[in-house]
């Protein structure tokens, strides 16, 4: 696989399983108009995880259903941070949500600068989309900030900081360091998965995998 | 606080209430309203207004008391006035073809 096949997928399942994390909130957000705005921002996530699906697809020779879904657990790319399963803490997803969008930023504005133009051209589209993002998680980590409770908005930021680090290589997590205003620590490196992942893709490929080979 | 919403369909067109939505502030209120009425590209631009901000006038502020038709472009109906018309001069003048008075 060459390594920009292994960056592709790298980025599309970290969207992919964040995406079904944060749409494990559907109708159980804090209020409506929240449960609006974060599904869709779930979809959003869903939605870019295929698009680089299908450029890994095409540097594969296969299709985008069969990376997202057709590989085991173990072959997926994620960073830990997205496999962690936060329902029904909500200062943990925000902390989570804020945390991934800074990275991600820093990622998507070098991949902007991608030799390869339908990469670079991906990435500069996704980059509009997550705009909204950033304002949200911004916004979000204003609120949870300047609340009574701001002990655990900053506790959950303190606890996964060493999971996002390992979202991200080499001098992008100088950057994230910077952006998040934090020091650096050991993080958790991508490499291995959290036993939740396993649970977590089973439920996800359950429908696809009770008949094999289907036509949908 | 709710708030209510306004959209512009196209460029110059202009702003439609849409909607309303309930947030703490005036920045969650544009990240929901952008939400409900702007993800798909529908709107143009949007207003936000605070609902308390917004001044309800009707009646009797707005109530029509007399009947001033004439004031209007359409307020003239002729139709009524050639029947009225025909009527004081009398049914047998009335050209053939009509109902009679």
């Amino acid at each position: 696989m060459t390594s920009r096949a292994e960056e592709l997928l790298t980025l599309a399942d970290d969207e992919l399983i964040l995406g079904w994390r944060n749409s494990e909130w559907t109708g159980i957000a804090p209020f409506l108009e929240e449960d609006v705005a974060f599904s869709s921002i779930a979809q959003t996530e869903i939605g870019h995880a295929r698009a680089f699906y299908e450029l890994a697809a095409q540097e594969l020779g296969t299709n985008a259903d069969e990376l997202a879904f057709d590989r085991d657990p173990e072959e997926y790319r994620c960073a830990p941070l997205v496999e962690l399963r936060l329902v029904p803490d909500w200062a943990r997803t925000i902390a989570r949500h804020w945390l991934y969008e800074t990275a991600d930023a820093i990622r998507i504005e070098a991949l902007k600068s991608s030799e390869n133009e339908a990469v670079a051209g991906l990435a500069a589209k996704i980059d509009r989309e997550e705009v909204y993002h950033r304002i949200h998680a911004d916004m979000w980590a204003r609120q949870l900030r300047a609340s009574p409770e701001r002990g655990r908005f900053e506790g959950a930021v303190a606890e996964l900081w060493p999971y996002a680090l390992g979202l991200v290589e080499g001098e992008q997590r100088g950057q994230l360091c910077s952006a998040v205003g934090r020091e650096t620590v050991d993080a958790v490196e991508r490499g291995t998965h959290t036993e939740e992942l396993r649970p977590l893709w089973e439920e996800m490929t359950m429908v696809r995998r009770s008949v094999a080979g289907a036509a949908w | 606080m709710i708030w209510e919403v306004f959209r512009q369909e196209r460029e110059g067109q202009p702003f439609q209430h849409a909607g309303s939505l309930e947030a703490p502030d005036l920045v969650f209120a544009e990240a929901y309203a952008r939400e409900f009425y702007g993800r798909r590209d529908e709107s143009f631009a949007l207003w936000i207004v605070p609902r308390d901000a917004l001044h309800d006038v009707r009646e009797p502020y707005v109530a029509p008391v007399f009947d001033r038709d004439y004031r209007r472009v359409d307020g003239y109906s002729l139709k009524v006035k050639l029947k009225e018309a025909r009527e004081r001069v009398g049914a047998g003048h009335a050209p053939p073809g009509e109902g009679g008075a």
